[in-house]
């Protein structure tokens, strides 16, 4: 089976969930004043409920004819293309979400340029170090003090925050 | 109207919103250039510094700026490198890139540019007379009529996907309002599909889904499949002057393509990119036998129907946004989320209660074309050279700034990680061909859609309103047949050919 039915399969299931939660729970706490109303909260999600699995079992079972193109990229073959490169730095992005409070915006910007650039294979330190620092003070600064949005610079320790 | 006028032009004319423009173009221009992101990506990386500037104008301004510049950049990198920027542009790269080839790649940036500057600009003025006309017209629909026209708007969408694709633009339109109807609605004050979960309450975060929809998926795809850039002496850009005799050419066609790009831009669902083919194809259609043999090896007129239609398009995607606020496409979409979280709600009575907002925009769309003839078109080969930035380091700062869009906005690292797990399920959608745009529009208009279909029942007491009122009735079928039309088409021509060999 191709992807984009296996995804109209899992957006199926999406929507048969949602359609549940619409059709069976969400009524029962309505208080009786808003049951005179004709239109209830669950209305809206209701008929959305029943167009969202008209519409993905049209796609699952191909009733619509395509002919199948081979986009930018064929995910047949996505093992040839630098997938290692795209998965380590989706956990980069995870690790910097992390570690953005804990550590401060500083250290973890400049962590992230740099080791992003490592992950691509650039090897000069003596370039991508500076770069990463310098980007990384250069936007604090904009965004703190010019567009006055607070972000911590750096770690708690270091600012007297008690971490 | 005249008033409304006199007003915009005080407010786009101070010193800070001219820097703001000059500031929005040249920033979309350097970002267009990067083959593979795209405006709506450009957009949303904006949208936190546009949201913190507070003044709704200027905001939009910036956007707007942002957005030709991107169109802009777009054309230079598909004429130079034949690497279009964004999807509007590939056209361009048809007559532009031989024409480089050929060592003309100053004269093909000048025609671009040309084109671009009176394709905007001959849309600013169309869009001046036609957005009052619809604007007044549209002061006296109802929600019942707001509620069909959203139909329309959104079904319309749908049928551009293209062949067999129309199933998928729903699904994905579907997901939008779906994804909408998470959190606290205005109309019930009571949380819903929030699953017990806190960070839910307030629903999904609208720049976070926009980042996680077009700037993470793209900047994944430059990641996976590094483009080549072909270097083409590119460093050389000489001669940018264009002789009397090119000039006559392209006029005929620079004023056919203004018109036609803003119609098209007018409609939702079809912008630049489909202006910019088809303005393409029906000046090859139209040229003489001589010229037609030169489309595709380097015809300035092939260059400058492309980018006229795209520009004008652009400027024509702003009219439904202005008078209904309803975004036709995914870059207005994103427009009208920054426009809402400013707490301005465009519609007809923008141009009444807040003229200062509406005129001020149109007047820097030609302050913006003016800057991207005059500013940008010199600058363009020193701008090239941000082609030449090495990926190792360009991918990690799109990346970070595309965390630092959602991030500022909200101020929850929650939200970094919900666009990561969004991001990750955008691409593996884009793989296999799902439209990405028609989720975010449908996510952006779910709230008012609901909102207009609950106020309508209120009204009529049930669904009577679809028959009892005409135009929303003429509305809905308009709708259906959008829907309905294409697979109808795709079928028949399926019938037809079934009775042909396939010659070859």
């Amino acid at each position: 089976m191709a992807l984009d039915r296996w995804i109209s399969l899992i957006l199926l299931g999406i929507c048969l969930a949602y359609g549940y939660a619409a059709w069976f729970t969400m009524d029962e706490g309505l208080a009786p004043f808003m049951q005179r109303n004709p239109i209830w909260p669950s209305t809206f999600p209701k008929a959305l409920s029943v167009l969202g699995i008209g519409a993905a079992l049209v796609t699952l079972f191909g009733l619509e004819k395509s002919e199948f193109k081979v986009g930018d990229i064929d995910y047949r073959r996505l093992h040839e293309y630098k997938l290692g490169q795209a998965i380590a730095l989706l956990a980069l992005m995870v690790i910097y979400a992390l570690t953005l409070r804990p550590f401060g915006f500083l250290v973890a910007t400049s962590g992230f340029l740099i080791i992003g650039a490592f992950i691509l294979g650039e090897r000069k330190w003596h370039v991508m170090i500076p770069v990463g620092l310098i980007a990384a003070f250069s936007v604090w600064y904009l965004v703190s003090q010019v567009l006055e949005i607070y972000m911590r610079p750096l770690p708690g320790f270091l600012l007297g925050l008690g971490g | 109207m005249l008033e409304g006028m006199l007003i915009g032009l005080q407010t786009a004319l101070s010193l800070k919103m001219i820097l703001v423009v000059i500031g929005g173009c040249l920033i979309g221009t350097f970002i267009g250039m990067l083959p593979g992101l795209g405006p709506m990506s450009i957009i949303a990386i904006m949208i936190p510094v546009a949201i913190s500037m507070g003044d709704p104008s200027a905001a939009l301004i910036l956007l707007a700026g942002v957005y030709y510049g991107a169109i802009f950049g777009g054309s230079t990198s598909s004429i130079l490198l034949n690497a279009p920027g964004v999807a509007g542009t590939v056209a361009t790269s048809f007559d532009g890139y031989p024409m480089t080839q050929q060592g003309k790649a100053g004269k093909a940036l000048t025609i671009a540019a040309i084109a671009s500057f009176c394709g905007g600009t001959i849309g600013a003025i169309l869009l001046m007379i036609f957005a009052p006309m619809l604007s007044s017209v549209a002061l006296l629909f109802h929600s019942a009529e707001y509620f069909a026209l959203m139909v329309v708007g959104l079904s319309a969408i749908a049928a551009f996907a293209g062949t067999g694709q129309v199933a998928k633009a729903i699904m994905m339109t579907t997901l939008g309002l779906i994804m909408a109807t998470v959190g606290e609605g205005a109309l019930f004050n009571l949380p819903r599909f929030t699953m017990g979960i806190m960070d839910l309450q307030s629903g999904f975060g609208f720049i976070t889904l926009a980042m996680a929809m077009f700037a993470l998926p793209e900047a994944l795809f430059l990641v996976l499949k590094p483009r080549e850039m072909k270097d083409s002496g590119s460093g050389d850009i000489k001669d940018m002057r264009i002789t009397r005799a090119e000039a006559w050419a392209i006029a005929p066609v620079i004023g056919r393509q203004s018109l036609q790009g803003f119609f098209i831009g007018v409609l939702p669902g079809a912008g630049a990119t489909i202006a910019s083919f088809l303005g393409y194809a029906v000046e090859r259609n139209i040229a003489t036998k001589e010229e037609q043999e030169l489309f595709g090896k380097g015809s300035i007129k092939g260059l400058a129907a492309p980018e006229t239609a795209n520009n004008a398009a652009c400027t024509g995607s702003f009219v439904p946004l202005l008078t209904l606020g309803i975004p036709g496409s995914g870059t207005t979409a994103i427009l009208l989320g920054a426009l809402i979280a400013l707490n301005v709600t465009p519609g007809p009575r923008l141009m009444i209660d807040e003229p200062q907002i509406f005129w001020a925009v149109i007047i820097s769309m030609y302050i913006g074309n003016l800057v991207l003839l005059v500013l940008n078109l010199p600058l363009i080969p020193y701008i090239a050279k941000v082609l030449m930035v090495p990926r190792n380091y360009l991918i990690p700062f799109i990346l970070f700034f595309t965390l630092m869009g959602a991030y500022i906005g909200q101020n929850n690292a929650t939200e970094l990680l919900i666009l990561v797990g969004f991001g990750i399920c955008a691409t593996a959608l884009k793989f296999a061909d799902y439209p990405l745009a028609p989720l975010l529009i449908g996510f952006i208009l779910g709230g008012m859609l609901e909102d207009n279909f609950s106020r309508s029942m209120q009204l009529y007491d049930g669904i009577a309103f679809i028959w009892e009122r005409p135009m929303t009735m003429g509305l809905l079928v308009i709708a259906a047949i959008l829907i309905v039309l294409p697979s109808y088409r795709a079928r028949r021509a399926r019938i037809n050919q079934a009775g042909v060999a396939d010659g070859d």
